[in-house]
């Protein structure tokens, strides 16, 4: 048999025939088909997921020649990446209805990003993890110039693209210094060549280098970060809270598994790159929110910062580290995509607002919902018991285990300046005086994913286990015991 | 052998030269004119290398699609061509000094490239003479078995951008009369022609 192992990628397949078939029941029902395509995607992304656990394998297997690896982690990421895409589709539904630009392209250009998304996270070569990013940006250059008639959200997608082009070039220079230097792309054979090698040539660390510089470009972290608060205030809002979501997982899954995985061996050499890369956006993240007043562009720095947080774990080089990026992100996501389903919420007779001023008196107005807005601000400051505290706590734990201090200790002072101006939010809820009440309703999507996202990051402490123990899992089938 | 370096250089000289006329022609037509030159001479050299089926790709896809793309969008985008050149002048020190910087560092990573022992070999072994396989059958093997992962994703990619394409461009206009050849040929002539008897000395 010429390629064994391939019900390994059933899920992928599936995505990609399952865009494809999505495509053409929207082309042939004509315009008015946005409605039914977005939620025949959601059903998609949600087979995929199960079809993902379903063929998960224990240990790690290979596919079509090395190319793709399957195992626990892939999984663990995988399944992330398809409820949080799936969840992005539901918050632009009634958006985009609104807005009217509702086209049955977008849900089917989110299912192909979150395929190019599981292609990345299982890449087990250079090539196919180039490949799979290229097929993730694209499709987000797209979704975030997606209002095409507004100057604002064609700006994003423009500067989106060019910006990811100039990454990915910078990705692919790397990719090839590694290839000239190493004599192969396959992950398998980079780890082999680099555990044990008692000094690496120059060449090969420039090359890692630049894979690292396009990988935190696709992050945003610190200092490849200038696109993401134009392109988070230009885009949609909906497009916002999906590239704040699933993409940001991707990536930093895909950080810690080319960095952990095949340059496992030069630990030395990466981690000084992310420690400077996780204490500039942690800074960066915490002193250039406060100054904002457009809650988009003030999640687009807290996204900085939170990223910094997470490549503090990763900064560690140990398993426990690993372990806490994984909890970290997902945390974060359930947290970001709560506080976007309120941020949609606001409207105010039926146009969308989105400046910090106009939550004053949300409190009075919308009780509930200031609520759960006050979960995810005190969780995204780091107040326990909510789920954003213990996230910082498993990251912190690592980095001090590590033995950087330092490191811990700026995360530290940085959470407390953070804390401003997430606090700041519920001050303007709680304690202003109402001047223009929003609409009281939101829909009802948005009621429950901002309800189940809340219960979620108020009850985590309870069973905190759950997640922890399965990003154990995953790490350990990454590195190998 | 004499014969293969006189036609390697004449084509690596050609192709260096048009590639320098490329950025120096004035006329942005003749910029694309010399690139469709410096193609047909990289093929050349793909032909003098044992690749034929590289160079047939590169005259087709560049010269036929790309090149001829490109003279489409020179000569319809009126752009003005003489103003971009403006600032030529004015970010020729900064960018001649980052671009020395980039020389510095490249030239110090070369000089430390040690080249693996296999790679000598493999730089000298031709292709397995005696095997029946040209070119082309042996590139379709590889993209079809170990590469067909990566073959099938970038087909995705080209999907991805046909459908970004058509999003960001397609618009649907009202009032737009387009040919409907159905309606058009069940036209009868009694739906479409009536005939007026008109008499003499008045009008219709």
């Amino acid at each position: 048999m010429i390629l064994p192992n391939l019900e390994y990628a059933a899920s992928e397949m599936f995505v990609a025939v399952a865009a494809m078939v999505l495509l053409m029941i929207g082309v042939f029902r004509g315009e008015g088909s946005a409605r039914l395509v977005s939620a025949l995607s959601i059903l998609v992304l949600a087979a995929a997921a199960a079809i993902t656990v379903w063929m998960s394998p224990g240990e790690s297997r290979m596919a079509f020649a090395g190319m793709f690896v399957s195992n626990g982690y892939t999984t663990f990421l995988k399944v992330g990446i398809l409820l949080a895409s799936a969840v992005g589709i539901v918050l632009s539904v009634g958006y985009n209805a609104r807005e009217a630009i509702e086209r049955f392209e977008y849900p089917v250009l989110i299912v192909l990003a979150a395929l190019g998304m599981m292609v990345m996270v299982s890449a087990g070569d250079l090539l196919s993890l180039y490949i799979g990013l290229e097929l993730q940006s694209l499709s987000l250059y797209v979704i975030a110039a997606i209002r095409r008639d507004s100057v604002k959200s064609s700006e994003a997608g423009l500067k989106y693209f060019v910006l990811g082009a100039l990454a990915s070039g910078m990705l692919l220079f790397g990719a090839s210094l590694v290839y000239g230097f190493a004599g192969t792309t396959a992950f398998a054979g980079l780890a082999a060549q680099l555990t044990g090698a008692s000094a690496p040539s120059v060449g090969l660390v420039v090359g890692l280098v630049l894979v690292m510089v396009g990988l935190a470009f696709k992050v945003s972290a610190v200092p490849f970060h200038m696109w993401t608060p134009d392109v988070y205030e230009g885009a949609p809002t909906p497009v916002t809270a999906f590239f704040a979501a699933a993409p940001k997982l991707a990536a930093m899954g895909l950080f810690v598994s080319v960095l952990a995985g095949p340059f496992g061996g030069l630990v030395k050499q990466w981690s000084q790159i992310v420690i400077v890369l996780a204490i500039a956006s942690m800074v960066l993240g915490a002193f250039a929110a406060i100054a904002q007043t457009n809650i988009k562009r003030l999640m687009a720095y807290s996204s900085i910062g939170h990223i910094g947080y997470a490549l503090v774990g990763l900064a560690s080089g140990t398993k426990d580290g690993y372990s806490a990026v994984l909890v970290y992100m997902a945390i974060y996501i359930v947290m970001t995509l709560g506080a976007f389903a309120v941020i949609l919420a606001m409207q105010r007779s039926g146009r969308m607002v989105e400046e910090i001023g106009d939550l004053t008196g949300l409190s009075r107005t919308n009780p509930l919902m200031a609520a759960m807005m006050l979960i995810f601000m005190f969780s995204m400051a780091g107040i326990p018991p909510l789920a954003g505290f213990y996230a910082k706590l498993y990251v912190f734990l690592a980095a001090v285990e590590a033995e950087l201090y330092f490191l811990a200790v700026i995360g530290l002072v940085t959470s407390v300046v953070g804390a401003y101006y997430y606090i700041r939010i519920v001050k303007v809820m709680y304690f202003d005086e109402p001047e223009d009440a929003l609409d009281p309703r939101p829909g009802r999507d948005l009621g429950a994913i901002q309800f189940v996202a809340g219960m979620a990051t108020l009850l985590f402490f309870l069973f905190p286990s759950l997640l922890v123990g399965a990003a154990d899992t995953a790490v350990f089938s990454l590195t190998g015991g | 052998m004499i014969l293969q370096a006189i036609a390697f250089y004449l084509f690596a000289f050609i192709a260096v030269a048009a590639a320098v006329m490329v950025v120096t022609a004035r006329n942005p037509v003749h910029s694309v004119l010399f690139l469709v030159l410096t193609f047909f001479n990289a093929a050349g050299l793909f032909v003098l290398t044992g690749a034929e089926f590289l160079a047939m790709i590169l005259v087709i896809v560049y010269v036929g699609a790309v090149a001829v793309l490109f003279l489409f969008v020179v000569m319809m985008l009126d752009i003005n061509f003489v103003e971009l050149r403006e600032g030529f002048q004015r970010y020729l020190p900064i960018g001649g000094l980052i671009a020395a910087i980039l020389l510095g560092e490249i030239v110090f990573v070369g000089g430390i490239w040690a080249v693996a022992p296999e790679v000598r070999g493999a730089l000298t072994e031709r292709v397995p003479e005696g095997s029946a396989l040209t070119n082309t059958e042996m590139l379709g093997r590889l993209l079809y078995t170990k590469y067909v992962y990566l073959f099938q994703l970038a087909g995705m990619v080209l999907f991805v951008a046909m459908v970004g394409a058509i999003v960001l461009t397609l618009r649907q206009r009202p009032g737009v009369r387009k040919q409907k050849i159905g309606e058009q040929v069940r036209r009868r002539r009694d739906e479409t022609v009536e005939l007026k008897q008109v008499r003499p000395g008045e009008g219709v």
